[in-house]
């Protein structure tokens, strides 16, 4: 397979700060998102020859894209994967341009939570594979809970004790958020702070639970050898990986539901093309998918960052710090930057080639191999996911 | 030798309090939120088959004055969730709390005729009060199956009265949500003492049985203080005689009471007890059992009245009750948790996964899968599966949570044999729940956010009752 490992470029990105956007609507954000990208690229929208368009609640269309930004009749394809559709979106835009078919196009990802009146994005249902309803209805905590259940119990690891290395995760990306002027929630917290919020959904706290926000994040992406006309900075795509799991963690009694095989088998493709043996040494940074504190703490054993049922102790190590070996979701993650669900991966994305290009402010960490990975989870762990990852380059990497 | 031959009863794991709401002593047994007369009658009919060979079963009724439906049969679902055979007849009994007794003589007559085997009689009942009044107080929910049959009797049928009786003395209209009820000094003095007295009397003397023959008097009980008074003008003497109407435990379950109180005098009974049995709604069937040598087979192998009695758990408070029976008015939630509706399509085509909970089991590699599957998640092989009932496996919780908005506890549970099932779980304290607890799964009805008309029903996980 031949892939799309250096031929595509990232040239421009945008995201708008992520909130409670109580006064502006999804078209509002695009607006504010794509601008920014247009231009950081250097571009204008007369430019764009094709976009891709991420939103789960917010817009069914490819219009919702054209229409606020005025895409003069453009291809438009709509991306939904759940909580990967951003990833999926951006992944589908590259393949596009590897492929020869567009030189410069427009990935926008965005997401208005807020206004749907309770602080559960309950309203989606992807519906299958049940439509006759008949079946259990739940909102995501309550599905990633059961999967601390598990990863403590085959672990032997009282939940008290599985809690506060959850908190940990928490008051570290409470920290990075703090120093994200972007982000939704920038207040630092303490490990007992975690502790005494009220449950979620046991054994899941406050603080175990990523926000629920509004929000839009874009990305220009061109081909690699044009990418030079634009900018100099221009982030490459290394490597990307995507995969879909089979519902095993619903039918099939024998399987674990301590990790996530999607995890595992996406960063497995994206790291092949990418040419990364030890993701731990090579990467300079990951952006993960932390919607609950649980799903990053499996993250760091599924991507191997740490190995099977040992992820504790590199918490407690300090491992995923910012200024730890390996720092993770720098930009506060779901947690604190905040999860409006279309537009997530593209945040992430945008953090990665913030970093990549050393502008990230206070929270810049250091760039030694070039590589950075991005990676969005949609789905449940007690049914099935899917798991996508960008990983961005720089030129030498 | 026709009569009774399995027996199986059903009480909600709820208690009330009387003290909560009223001056009453005591407490009544109330359906969950979950649950309703269609949910309990199922459970109550699984407690009768057990063990029992479900072939040979040709006719099932059910007896309710609160069917969940005023059109739609309730008889052909619980057939359907037993999984009997597609020409079983299916008839519902209603509109007065003699359907069941009524549903029960049919049964016998059956029988005697040889139109059928055995015949599979359900009573269930969850019969609304306005709030505060004494009549709330009295009534129940609950439900009570019997099979009939000429073969393996445990009681035998040995004679029948019936009277019917034009009375406006208990009532709901069909605008009605609570039973009425007309002066008491009248509802007993002409309707039930005089009817009972009638019905009953004129059994003993056609079957040639003294109040002193007889073991046990069973009777549908609206009140205590008045089936006392009917068992001496009777001639019994009522601390000996009268079975216990589970008055200030149960409550009054309706339909349900007389065949109820009948299984709990079953499971105390001994060979060669004399029983007489009678229910009452706008007239009385009587009937007299003559219970025999097999009646100790089933002991200890139901869990009937005398089990349910003991597995209970208290409802918190009042209000909670009302709001389980929809009483009080509840804002709507802003937020559906699903936006999609019930396709009436949909149940029709996933009836054998919902009704009878059936998974499947491949042929090439023996994984057992639920939901179906037409491609085996272990093996791959395609379209090569038998389907396997899987709610008679108890099971161990795999994993579980809830969350506070909701706070309908969820998980995996993994059942005996093979099989995982992703489901609800009822009838639990959260504070118990932990990896590995024995569960066992119960129909129950589902909360949904628009039912688009619907009622769906599903099984939930529930801990196994003692």
């Amino acid at each position: 397979m031949p892939g799309v490992r250096d031929k595509v470029a990232i040239i421009g990105m945008g995201c708008t700060k992520f909130d409670e956007h109580w006064d502006k609507d999804v078209k509002d954000l695009v607006v504010e998102a794509c601008y920014e990208a247009f231009e950081d690229a250097g571009v204008e929208p007369k430019d764009i020859q094709a976009a891709w368009w991420s939103s789960v609640i917010s817009g069914l269309l490819g219009r919702s894209l054209a229409y606020p930004l005025k895409l003069n009749y453009l291809p438009i394809s709509r991306v939904e994967n759940r909580c990967a559709s951003g990833h999926d979106a951006f992944i589908n835009a590259c393949y596009a341009v590897a492929c020869g078919a567009f030189d410069l196009v427009l990935v926008c990802g965005a997401e208005k939570l807020k206004d749907v009146g309770l602080a559960i994005p309950g309203i989606i249902d992807p519906g299958e594979p049940y439509t006759s309803r008949v079946k259990p209805v739940f909102p995501p905590p309550a599905a990633f809970a059961q999967l601390a259940i598990r990863y403590f119990h085959h672990y032997g690891i009282p939940i008290d004790e599985g809690k506060r290395t959850l908190a940990k995760i928490a008051v570290k990306n409470h920290y990075n958020g703090s120093l994200n002027p972007k982000a939704q929630f920038q207040r630092r917290i303490t490990v007992e702070d975690a502790l005494k919020a009220p449950i979620i959904a046991y054994p899941l706290g406050l603080y175990d639970c990523c926000g629920i926000t509004d929000g839009a994040a874009a990305a220009i992406i061109t081909r690699a050898d044009l990418a030079k006309n634009y900018r100099d900075d221009y982030v490459l795509v290394k490597g990307v990986g995507m995969s879909c799991g089979m519902y095993q963690a619903e039918i099939q009694d024998d399987w674990s539901m301590t990790y996530i095989e999607e995890n595992v088998r996406a960063s497995r493709m994206a790291y092949k093309e990418a040419g990364i043996e030890n993701p731990r040494k090579q990467l300079d940074l990951a952006i993960v998918h932390d919607c609950f504190t649980i799903t990053e703490l499996v993250i760091y054993e599924d991507f191997g960052f740490s190995p099977r049922g040992k992820a504790k102790e590199d918490v407690d190590a300090g491992t995923f710090e910012l200024k730890g070996e390996l720092p993770v979701n720098t930009d506060g993650g779901l947690k604190c930057f905040g999860h409006p669900i279309g537009a997530s991966g593209l945040r992430m994305i945008y953090e990665a080639y913030k970093q990549l290009q050393g502008k990230a402010g206070p929270r810049q960490v250091e760039i030694r191999n070039q590589l950075a990975l991005t990676h969005t989870l949609g789905g449940t762990p007690v049914d099935s996911n899917t798991a996508a990852i960008a990983i961005l380059g720089l030129r030498g990497a | 030798m026709v009569g009774i031959t399995s027996y199986g009863a059903y009480i909600p794991k709820w208690r009330l309090s009387l003290e909560a709401f009223s001056r009453g002593k005591g407490e009544k047994a109330v359906a969950g939120r979950d649950e309703d007369s269609l949910t309990m009658g199922v459970a109550a009919a699984l407690d009768c088959l057990n063990g029992m060979d479900r072939n040979s079963v040709d006719a099932v009724f059910f007896a309710s004055t609160t069917s969940p439906f005023k059109e739609k049969s309730v008889s052909a679902t619980i057939a359907t969730v037993l999984d009997l055979r597609r020409d079983v007849l299916t008839a519902d009994f209603a509109n007065s709390l003699r359907a069941g007794t009524t549903a029960l003589k049919v049964a016998i007559d059956m029988v005697k005729a040889g139109s059928a085997r055995n015949v599979l009689v359900v009573a269930a009942d969850c019969r609304l009060a306005a709030p505060g009044t004494v009549l709330e107080q009295t009534f129940g929910d609950g439900a009570a199956a019997l099979l009939v049959g000429g073969n393996g009797t445990i009681a035998e049928i040995g004679g029948y009265h019936t009277v019917f009786d034009e009375i406006y003395d208990v009532w709901r209209r069909d605008v009605d949500l609570y039973v009425q009820v007309w002066e008491d000094r009248f509802v007993y003095t002409r309707g039930y003492l005089r009817v009972m007295r009638e019905a009953t009397s004129k059994l003993m003397e056609e079957a040639g049985v003294n109040p002193q023959g007889l073991t046990k008097a069973v009777f549908y009980t609206p009140d205590v203080r008045r089936v006392v008074e009917l068992a001496k003008g009777l001639g019994l003497d009522p601390k000996a005689q009268l079975q216990d109407p589970l008055i200030g435990t149960v409550g009054n379950t309706g339909t349900a009471h007389a065949l109820m109180l009948f299984v709990a005098a079953l499971e105390e009974a001994n060979p060669g007890d004399k029983l007489i049995m009678a229910s009452y709604g706008n007239g009385c069937d009587a009937f007299l059992f003559e219970v025999g040598e097999a009646v100790a087979k089933l002991r200890g192998q139901r869990r009937a009245v005398k089990a349910h009695l003991q597995s209970k758990r208290m409802v918190p408070d009042y209000v909670t009750y009302l709001r389980w029976r929809e009483l009080v008015k509840m804002p709507e939630p802003r937020v559906p948790m699903a936006v999609s509706y019930p396709s009436a399509v949909a149940i029709w085509r996933e009836r054998n996964r919902i009704f009878p909970l059936h998974g499947v089991k491949c042929q090439v590699c023996g994984t057992i899968q639920y939901p179906p599957q037409r491609v085996c998640v272990k093996c791959g092989s395609k379209d090569s599966f038998e389907e396997v009932r899987l709610y008679d496996r108890r099971g161990k919780l795999f994993s579980y949570s809830y969350d506070f908005l909701r706070g309908t506890p969820i998980g995996l549970v993994n059942l005996e044999g093979g099989g995982r099932i992703f489901c609800e779980l009822t009838d639990v304290d959260v504070k118990e729940l932990k990896v590995d607890m024995p569960v066992e799964l119960s129909f129950r009805r589902l909360d949904l956010w628009r039912s688009d008309g619907i009622y769906g029903y599903f099984w939930k996980a529930i801990p196994v009752r003692a």
